[in-house]
């Protein structure tokens, strides 16, 4: 699976796209990977806020939990219904349709500590 | 070749709902002798429920067809060694079970008056004595329900000493190796955890540790034995850093088979533990209950102990309900006695004597099977084996083969696996634990078995992978079930076809 | 075998331990004693308890019938000898059992999912507080004065550290919960109100009214029961969102307290919040029916501080002598021994001058004049009668109360006996 060139990376495996002053996040294909089948998926209420770096759900497979941690600090603006009845979905296809929250970002986001696709790929050994 | 185990009929079984049809019944109570009384009438119309909807409605054939049926399909310690690590899985005694069963003690009901329960309650001191001798410790109480609850009893103590003393504190210390019902605990009673690692010996890390011990360290919690079966060394030395604080130590007793008669807790600096009566004392497991987690404290907890303890007052027992400091009840009335029977009557089986043989000979199992697996399985670490020894499966990964596959095909050589891929510190964990009553015999068979696998493992791993094969289940779709659980039967659903 | 280890004696196995860790005495314990004299000490132990007494004690823990089929199918070594059904494959009887122990316990109750058992009705209530407060995220629990005083206590001990104050809503003069105090004191921190059914005074409470007034404020009702057999004539508490209760009715006799059986049950939307062990169905790899244990990311064994609970265990032989028991009397069976309880008990109850009014099942409440409960009792046990729980020690402001029990064992001569010693003069 490729990794998009227009979205940034974190090396605890999340995804970031922003568009403007939106930011969609999801969970790498090296994350579900690792993961394994993937049976429940735990996401915030919208209107919930989350810091940089702060943990605002987490996966499931049978025997594991993995908590998500936010790339960016943001307001939740929306949540991905699909995975309520079909995590399957989030390892099938991770960095497209499986997408986790939409973020309402500030305006004054940081993002420079983040990777770019051809970094990541070097972190996990690609 | 496979010895234990060869091929045989086994009866298929549908659900009890499924085998149930209007009119069928397999009760009969005697007639009343007193006036019929109108339900609606006397509770209200809206009060009286129609019928209990799907309710099974079978005959006593049925009945005893469908549960012999079903028991058929289970393994058990009747049938053979069953080597779960840290579980303890010995011979539960039968005269055990007479004796629980017998009416007086049966039939005794928690309130009824004291002069007619002096039976019960000399069972409940009788068993405590026992087990504060055998720990070394200062009081005993038996209302825990299991270890987990044991667990969370002990921790309300250790918090309830530390408010006396002025400052509750606020972490608890748990190492990386510790079992999941540790940190769960600390955190019901309030506490923040703390983890601390292990060194290359399996051991608690006493440098780590001793930096991570500071007055805001309310108490450690510790197994020992430790969960890969090895005692900790400098277990004097990890007191004593807790104690310099003013922090307690909780020990996990789960491993307790290693110990008794051969170390007690209270000389190492224990300040409080729990044991689980149904591995150490030999009460059935029972397909995963009940149990009972006695808890054993020194002196400084006595007064936090939950209420009420037993007393004696000229000729007899009485509850003293008079406890100003006690933790207050962690369950209803006293504890489950009919497990402290079973476990007395075993203590009484053996003596001081037969306990601390029962011990060596579960030692001398588990150094057996370790020095006749060495050379085909990758031993964890290099200090002594105690009552159980974990493996890594290191060098069958290396054929694309984990420790949860070769436990499933240790499965069609006629055993149940050991402890799969626990304790965490160790990659593949292989933790195996035969216990004492295990023959020579069984365990050569088991040896015979994981050395057969082995070589499987080089020559057909995919035999393995795709293992069990002999059972009348093969392995379940464990993602299916989270994912869409199904948690009840429901009339109207058609469930996959029943075994065919 | 020590030849193969190595060792010249059993004792070198522990010979590497240091001496100042290492037991070398001997455990002041008798020696081993025989089979026989182990029967013996126990029957011994038996004798000095109460023998041969007709009980009309309730108060949480009941004295029924238990039919043979009982003992005999959790005698069996493969459901007495095997552990946590952790191996699928080769644990489907116990996994089989446990999954229509949970459809028993949903069709019973008129929840929609239950777990696999807690370890009795006491601990369970707490754990279905905690479940209530995670699920709505206040802190604030309200618990009836009429739920049984013990499980009151647990409750406290439960809570304790856990950030959830406790408070009592009172009892009116017709013994059920004063929903006056209830509408008063409800307010939207609080999470749940915790009533029991039939109480612990023995009288049905109001379901509907109170599960109305609580979800009007965005709490949950978390009814619990000490007595399941009511549950065979009386209507469910299906208003209810979580459901605690007691199976020890059905599952062993009174065994001086334990070991019994709770149950947690619950709406299915609540399902990822309820904690202990579940039984799911789903198919193996040639697509046969199986069971398996399922939604384990709630335990403690994957989640250890973020878990659920800290439980470990649950009741499985317990549950497994539940399941026996309601099988074998089924759905009439239920009834109709629920009807027979209701008879004896309206039987004595007509004779005895009753404290409280509303509908009860098999317990209620008598006063006393003249004699006091003490005296009363120790006239019944000179003929064998053990009579019921004088209510002092637990409400003193019911002080001069008895509750009293009669089920489908209970003897009219007996309760003829105990009507003619309390109206005495």
């Amino acid at each position: 699976m490729t990794y998009p060139e227009n979205y940034k990376y974190t090396k605890e495996h999340e995804w970031v796209l922003v568009e403007g002053d939106t930011g969609t996040v999801g969970i790498t294909d090296h994350a579900q990977e690792e993961l394994g089948d993937i049976v429940y998926v735990d996401l915030p209420k919208v209107g919930a806020t989350f810091d940089k770096g702060q943990s605002f759900g987490s996966v499931e497979s049978v025997k594991a939990v993995s908590d998500i941690y936010s790339p960016v600090a943001g307001e939740v603006m929306a949540t991905n219904d699909l995975l309520t009845h079909h995590p399957e979905k989030l390892n099938e296809d991770p960095h497209g349709a499986a997408w986790l929250v939409k973020l309402k970002l500030p305006a004054a986001g940081d993002l420079s500590d983040l990777l770019s696709a051809e970094d990541y790929q070097k972190y996990i050994g690609g | 070749m496979i010895k234990k185990v060869s091929r045989h009929i086994v009866q298929n079984e549908l659900l009890i709902f499924e085998h149930s049809s209007p009119g069928k019944r397999g009760y009969q109570l005697p007639e009343l002798d007193v006036p019929d009384v109108d339900a609606e009438a006397a509770l209200g119309a809206q009060n009286v429920r129609e019928e209990i909807e799907d309710f099974p409605e079978i005959s006593e054939v049925e009945a005893i067809r469908h549960f012999t049926r079903l028991s058929t399909w289970n393994y058990a310690i009747d049938l053979g060694l069953y080597p779960l690590g840290s579980c303890t899985m010995k011979y539960n005694p039968r005269v055990n079970e007479l004796v629980a069963r017998i009416d007086g003690l049966a039939w005794a009901h928690p309130y009824q008056p004291e002069h007619l329960s002096q039976g019960c309650m000399e069972v409940v001191a009788a068993l405590e004595n026992a087990l504060a001798v055998i720990t070394g410790m200062d009081a005993v109480t038996l209302q825990p329900a299991a270890g987990a609850h044991g667990e969370f009893t002990g921790l309300l103590m250790i918090r309830a000493l530390q408010e006396h003393r002025g400052n509750a504190r606020k972490k608890i210390l748990v190492p990386d190796s510790a079992h999941g019902t540790n940190p769960a605990t600390a955190s019901m009673v309030g506490y923040a955890v703390e983890n601390v690692e292990s060194n290359d010996r399996g051991m608690v890390d006493t440098d780590r540790l001793s930096k991570h011990v500071t007055d805001e360290v309310a108490g450690l919690m510790i197994t020992n034995p430790n969960t890969v079966g090895v005692f900790e060394q400098d277990i004097k030395r990890i007191t004593g850093l807790l104690h310099e604080k003013g922090a307690l130590v909780y020990m996990d007793g789960a491993n307790m088979n290693a110990l008794v008669g051969v170390a007690r807790p209270a000389d190492f600096g224990i300040d409080v533990m729990h044991l689980n009566l149904h591995k150490t004392f030999s009460t059935p497991h029972g397909g995963g209950g009940p149990g009972s987690g006695a808890v054993a404290v020194r002196d400084i907890l006595k007064p936090f102990l939950p209420g009420p303890r037993l007393k004696r007052e000229s000729d007899r027992w009485t509850w003293n309900y008079d406890l100003p400091q006690s933790i207050g009840r962690v369950r209803s009335f006293y504890g489950n006695f009919g497990v402290l029977v079973r476990a007395l009557a075993y203590i009484m089986a053996h003596g001081g004597d037969g306990l601390r043989r029962a011990t060596l000979d579960a030692l001398m199992n588990a150094n057996y099977l370790r020095k006749k697996l060495e050379a085909h399985y990758e031993i964890a670490y290099q200090s002594p084996t105690m009552h159980e020894c974990v493996f890594s499966d290191d060098r069958q990964a290396r054929k694309g083969v984990r420790t949860g596959d070769i436990a499933k095909r240790l499965i069609d050589y006629g055993f149940h696996p050991y402890t799969v891929s626990f304790p965490l510190i160790v990659r593949g964990a292989l933790m195996i634990e035969p216990t004492e009553t295990e023959s020579k015999q069984e365990l050569d068979l088991f040896v015979d078995a994981m050395i057969s696998i082995a070589q499987e493992v080089e020559d057909n791993p995919e035999l393995v992978l795709q293992a069990p094969h002999s059972t009348r289940t093969s392995r379940v779709d464990e993602v299916t079930a989270a994912r869409r659980p199904i948690l009840r039967w429901k009339p109207s659903v058609q469930s996959a076809q029943a075994a065919d | 075998m020590l030849a193969v280890l190595g060792l010249p004696a059993e004792e070198d196995l522990v010979s590497y331990l240091s001496a100042d860790v290492r037991f070398d005495g001997k455990l002041d314990l008798e020696n081993g004693k025989s089979e026989y004299e182990i029967v013996d000490y126990f029957k011994a132990r038996a004798a000095r308890n109460a023998n041969g007494y007709a009980s009309f004690l309730g108060a949480g823990v009941y004295n029924h019938y238990r039919p043979v089929l009982c003992d005999v199918v959790v005698s069996r070594g493969e459901f007495l000898t095997s552990y946590t059904p952790y191996q699928a494959e080769i644990s489907q009887g116990t996994l089989t059992t446990i999954f229509e122990f949970q459809t028993m316990v949903c069709q019973l109750t008129g929840m929609e999912v239950a777990n696999a058992s807690m370890y009795d009705g006491s601990s369970a209530v707490p754990e279905g507080a905690m479940m209530a407060a995670r699920l709505t995220r206040r802190d604030k629990i309200l618990v009836a004065r009429s739920v049984h005083p013990e499980y009151r206590e647990v409750l406290a001990t439960y809570l304790k550290h856990g950030g959830l104050p406790v408070s009592e809503i009172g009892y009116g003069p017709n013994g059920l919960l004063d929903l006056d105090a209830l509408t008063r004191g409800i307010d939207d921190s609080v999470a749940a109100l915790i009533v029991q059914t039939p109480n612990f005074f023995g009288l049905l409470e109001q379901i509907d009214e109170l599960a109305h007034i609580v979800h009007s404020k965005g709490a949950l009702l978390v009814v619990a029961f000490t007595e399941a057999v009511a549950l065979g004539l009386i209507e469910p508490p299906r208003e209810a969102d979580i459901v605690v209760g007691e199976l020890q009715s059905f599952a062993t006799p009174p065994s001086y307290g334990g070991p019994y059986a709770g149950i947690i049950a619950s709406k299915d939307k609540f399902v990822r919040q309820l904690p202990g062990r579940l039984v799911g169905e789903t198919t193996d790899s040639e697509g046969r029916r199986a069971f398996c244990l399922t939604l384990a990311t709630r335990e403690q064994h994957i989640r250890r501080e973020k878990a659920t609970s800290n439980i470990c265990t649950n009741q499985a032989l317990i549950a497994l002598m539940a399941t026996v028991y309601m099988t074998v009397y089924g759905k009439e069976g239920m009834r109709e021994l629920a009807q027979q309880n209701l008879s004896k008990a309206h039987y004595l109850a007509s004779k005895l001058p009753r404290k409280f009014d509303a509908p009860f099942f098999n317990e209620f409440v008598v006063t006393t004049n003249g004699k006091s409960a003490d005296e009363i009792n120790r006239e019944l046990l000179v003929h064998n009668i053990i009579g019921g729980l004088p209510l002092d020690r637990y409400y003193p402001e019911l002080t001069g109360g008895v509750l009293l029990c009669a089920t489908e064992m209970s003897k009219r001569s007996d309760m003829d006996r105990i009507a003619a010693v309390w109206n005495e003069k």
